[in-house]
């Protein structure tokens, strides 16, 4: 009798296995989607937008000073907008800049805090990690904002073309390029949709999204951070903090994106 | 170090929406560092929220909820201006209080 009951209940069991898969997926889909618009709401990269906006303010460094003179590329102290058009040139620096090696530049001018200390550093600690909490407060006064990177300037123009290369240049042991993993529709990582960034559409969802809080690991990541990732999961050497290569592959996504809409820092899986 | 909390309480139709989101690492104890030693339990084990000095939530909390925890609810009272005060304390004695207005 007992056999008999058992039987029943895997036969029902594989039925419904049978039955899954074509509405699994889609049901996963809309879950995934579900939970992401919840952590949406309650995304803790706010905590790290309030503690960058006290940075901006506060008299720091070893010529106690704040940050509100930084001129982020609309003037001195104006941050409303500044990030939906980095990266940039920049006349003073000589060199086109993202928001991370920016800021970079005005702690060290205005504070006089070295930007060795921050090259040197470690992600999430020390200098860079109080970089990183300024970073989120700085895009957050461009959420909604439409990204415009001007590529007609020749510098950024310049920097774009460079980081299309990096984006296709294939090396290290696997012979990976960012371009294996997005450059075509539709792939994945596990649970983690990637975004085709050769497409405006996916490089608007890629540049835009990002800086992120990422619930998985209760972290808050700058681009830096998740270039830097990138290539730790090549297998490639990972590049140094604000290098050339990550502003230009950064120009070359924000340059892709251009049009799309700034909806960062945002919350991640 | 406790971070400020993010409050933010909305009213509508003689209802009060309280949402706070804490700054908190919330270790359970259970989990190891690098070099293989256990990192301290450290999290939220009580939290009071209060409208106008009157008590409107208590909350015990443990080491279940996520770094950072966020909490929302709702109550039937309050009016735009009011105060809203919300203050929790851990398990090593360390405590924080933030305080907003009620937005109409």
């Amino acid at each position: 009798m007992k056999k008999n009951k058992l039987v029943a209940v895997t036969a029902a069991a594989i039925g419904i296995a049978i039955a899954a898969p074509a509405t699994a997926q889609d049901d996963t889909a809309a879950a995934l989607e579900q939970y992401r618009q919840m952590i949406q709401e309650s995304n803790p990269a706010e905590l790290y937008e309030m503690e960058g906006e006290e940075l901006w303010t506060t008299a720091r460094g070893p010529k106690n000073a704040t940050l509100e003179q930084c001129d982020l590329g609309l003037g001195p102290g104006v941050i409303e907008g500044a990030y939906a058009q980095m990266p940039r040139y920049f006349e003073d620096t000589g060199k086109v800049q993202d928001l991370a090696s920016r800021l970079m530049t005005c702690m060290e001018t205005l504070q006089g805090i070295p930007s060795e200390e921050i090259i040197d550093g470690k992600f999430r600690q020390g200098e860079r990690g109080k970089l990183g909490a300024i970073l989120a407060y700085v895009v957050g006064q461009s959420r909604g904002d439409t990204i415009a990177v001007d590529l007609d300037h020749p510098k950024v123009k310049e920097m774009y073309e460079l980081g299309k290369q990096a984006f296709y240049y294939r090396a290290g042991p696997m012979d990976f390029a960012c371009s294996t993993c997005h450059s075509s529709d539709g792939k994945r990582i596990r649970m983690q949709d990637l975004p085709n960034l050769t497409t405006q559409e996916g490089a608007a969802a890629g540049w835009g999204s990002w800086p992120a809080y990422r619930v998985s690991n209760s972290q808050f990541w700058t681009m830096q951070h998740r270039l830097w990732d990138c290539f730790r999961q090549q297998r490639v050497a990972e590049p140094i903090y604000a290098s050339e290569v990550t502003i230009a592959l950064s120009t070359y996504m924000a340059g892709t994106a251009n049009g799309g809409t700034m909806n960062a820092p945002s919350a991640k899986r | 170090m406790a971070g400020p909390m993010r409050i933010r309480a909305g009213h509508t139709d003689g209802v009060t929406e309280v949402r706070v989101l804490m700054s908190h690492p919330m270790e359970t104890g259970l989990r190891k560092d690098g070099d293989g030693n256990v990192i301290p339990a450290h999290y939220i084990t009580e939290l009071v929220a209060k409208h106008n000095d009157k008590v409107v939530l208590n909350v015990e909390m443990g080491p279940s909820v996520s770094t950072n925890p966020y909490l929302s609810f709702k109550f039937k009272a309050g009016a735009p201006g009011d105060i809203i005060e919300v203050s929790w304390k851990d398990n090593e004695g360390e405590s924080r209080t933030d305080q907003v207005e009620i937005r109409g």
